[in-house]
């Protein structure tokens, strides 16, 4: 797995999940249907993705559905990566 | 034709003993709630029945009969008092959309118990605030959650028990018992509790501008404006298939995700997933739903898709739709008529009324933006916010009133009789929303009339938010306000003081986004923090959150004229 996926997986397991939460998280794992990340946290997740990639994600990008796996999300901040 | 018929037939002569006479109800019986969603349609021919048909977002799917409803809620039920809990004792649920939510409800309901549903996305601090206002003797959770549950555990001397619904794994803890529904006997008979009519039945908390969310305590007799208001405003038949994307958390998921559709004997679809445009789609394609109660956040979320996105499937069995939460804009009226070929019809009420109040019906011509006519039985007028005297002029704005006396109407706030009492004047319930009234009798709502943010279709209390930020090391005061959005109506905006040594930056805004999330929910969480000097207050030294609701708002300041630093 490379970068963007991992440390977003690594982001989502320290701020979303409970400390002894043991749930397995891949790529795929769904974070939005699978209420992990709702869509008012979201809000959160895109800002750490903006300040973490230094990229701005317009808001009618931030869909959940673009939200809703690690891999979604990689290709959602490549998309806006200079 | 539609259950209700004309409306102002059924104005006419109405007395909600209509209800009590077809749900076979005499004043001074016995009235369960449990029993009535459950053993009552067993009794009338339908024990095999669908009831329930739960998916969750792998796809997972269980269906339940009527039969099945009856026998597990007795189930859980007499799992209950094995376990000691007695008649009246709060017992919590607190877990995602799953069957033991459903059935759990109907279980405490049938022991006696007070169900007392939390959203569980909630943080610790949310968590213990309520229970340990309600005092709760129990709490039903999952794996995934019972570490909140953990985490306060100390400070809750009361809570005898935490029953984990999914108990693999490592072991359980103090207080912890494990009961897995799928393996537990199923009981065939169980004397249900003798509840009579206004005996305690559901604890939903709901937030105000000040103190701590409060629990607006309902009795069992609320069932006679649910089976109704779902009858007439739902106009829930027979066959129906009928979805609301409500949470069992809100009161909504209750009076209508499980007491409004069950007491009828209809059969309704869960979906236990966060949204997703086409999970939705494909599960009314795939369920032939005909009737889904809606909220317009989520409506809107599906109008950002576009009705290409809605035109990919099959969504043909629809037959009716309806809205609430907060009001649902004319726009998406609109879109929802070129969408689905159907408009949305909107209704209002609140976790105190415990049923509609004021709605469009089937037979209604409905005006795009408002929220309807008060539903039959219900006498509901816009009053003078100071006077609480009924304004007749038409179009102008007031705060919503209701005259006391329906069924569903909460009793009180659970030790707060005080605040119970302070909602009524001149002799009606004050919602604290303003609205105004057009020539033609509707209701056109406007705003709240107190610092309560609605937030996707959900009040947040700004002091509970502002009293969490305090705990952050870094914040030295905070004022909580709602901001305009265009899908949430509004969102959380926190405007924070920090203390000597601290300098604002993004990450520390998003440390206390954070925060907040963890503490309270994600709901109360601030989509977007302003970082201040100070913040404007009264000379006695109180915040002035209008100020700052205000700006955000882009509307007028108002008096001023007892700021400290003017």
């Amino acid at each position: 797995m490379d970068d963007i996926k991992t440390t977003v997986l690594d982001y989502i397991r320290k701020e979303y999940l409970e400390e002894d939460d043991d749930r397995e998280l891949t790529e795929t794992t769904p974070l939005i249907t699978g209420g992990i990340v709702d869509s008012f946290s979201m809000v959160s997740l895109k800002r750490f993705l903006e300040r973490k990639y230094a990229i701005q994600i317009p808001d009618a990008d931030a869909s959940p559905e673009a939200f809703d796996t690690a891999r979604s999300i990689e290709a959602l901040v490549n998309r806006f990566k200079k | 034709m539609s259950n209700i018929g004309s409306y102002t037939d059924r104005l006419k002569n109405f007395d909600w003993s209509f209800a009590e006479k077809e749900l076979g109800y005499r004043s001074g019986d016995p009235i369960n709630i449990g029993w009535y969603c459950s053993d009552r349609i067993c009794q009338m021919g339908l024990a095999e029945k669908k009831a329930l048909i739960w998916e969750d977002f792998h796809g997972a799917s269980k269906t339940y009969t009527f039969d099945d409803l009856r026998i597990l809620s007795n189930t859980i039920a007499a799992y209950l008092l094995e376990l000691g809990l007695k008649p009246g004792d709060r017992i919590c649920l607190f877990l995602d959309r799953v069957p033991e939510l459903y059935i759990g409800f109907l279980g405490i309901l049938k022991m006696g118990g007070i169900a007392q549903p939390l959203f569980s996305a909630f943080g610790e601090d949310s968590l213990l605030t309520r229970l340990d206002n309600a005092k709760t003797a129990a709490i039903f959770t999952q794996r995934k959650h019972v570490a909140k549950v953990r985490k306060i555990l100390a400070q809750l001397p009361e809570m005898r028990h935490i029953i984990v619904i999914d108990p693999d794994g490592p072991p359980l803890r103090e207080r912890e018992v494990g009961f897995r529904l799928d393996q537990a006997k199923r009981v065939e008979h169980f004397t249900v509790h003798p509840t009579t009519a206004e005996t305690p039945s559901v604890l939903h908390y709901t937030s105000g501008t000040t103190g701590q969310p409060k629990g607006a305590q309902h009795v069992h007799y609320s069932l006679i404006s649910q089976y109704l208001t779902a009858k007439w405003v739902l106009d829930l038949q027979p066959d129906d298939l009928y979805w609301c994307n409500a949470d069992p958390g809100w009161v909504t998921g209750t009076s209508y995700g499980i007491i409004g559709p069950w007491s009828n004997g209809i059969t309704q679809v869960v979906l236990d997933s966060g949204f997703n445009t086409e999970r939705w789609y494909t599960l009314i394609q795939k369920h032939r739903v005909t009737v889904w109660y809606s909220a317009p956040t989520a409506i809107r979320l599906l109008m950002r898709e576009g009705t290409v996105v809605a035109r990919r499937f099959d969504l043909s069995s629809l037959r009716h739709l309806c809205s609430v939460g907060e009001p649902l804009n004319a726009e998406a009226v609109l879109w929802s008529k070129e969408a689905y070929g159907l408009q949305f019809h909107d209704s209002y009420w609140q976790t105190e009324t415990g049923s509609i109040v004021i709605t469009n019906v089937p037979e209604m011509p409905i005006k795009p933006g408002s929220m309807g006519k008060p539903f039959p039985g219900i006498t509901a007028a816009i009053v003078d916010p100071k006077t609480f005297e009924p304004i007749d002029q038409p179009a102008r704005v007031g705060l919503i009133a209701l005259r006391p006396g329906w069924p569903a109407m909460f009793r009180t706030y659970w030790n707060n009789r005080a605040t119970y009492e302070s909602k009524f004047k001149n002799g009606w319930y004050i919602s604290g929303d303003r609205a105004s009234i057009d020539a033609d009798g509707y209701f056109w709502f406007v705003g709240r009339d107190d610092d309560v943010i609605n937030t996707g279709g959900h009040l947040v209390g700004p002091f509970e938010i502002e009293s969490a930020l305090l705990e952050h090391p870094a914040v030295a005061e905070s004022a909580a306000v709602g901001k305009p959005d265009h899908v949430n109506m509004e969102v959380v905006k926190a405007f924070v003081a920090l203390k000597p040594g601290f300098e604002p930056d993004g990450d520390l805004e998003l440390e206390i986004m954070n925060f907040i999330r963890k503490k309270l929910s994600p709901l109360a969480m601030p989509q977007e923090i302003e970082f201040v000097k100070s913040l404007p207050k009264t000379r006695s030294g109180k915040i002035m959150r209008r100020v700052l609701r205000a700006q955000e708002w882009g509307e007028p300041i108002g008096d001023i004229s007892t700021l400290e630093n003017d």
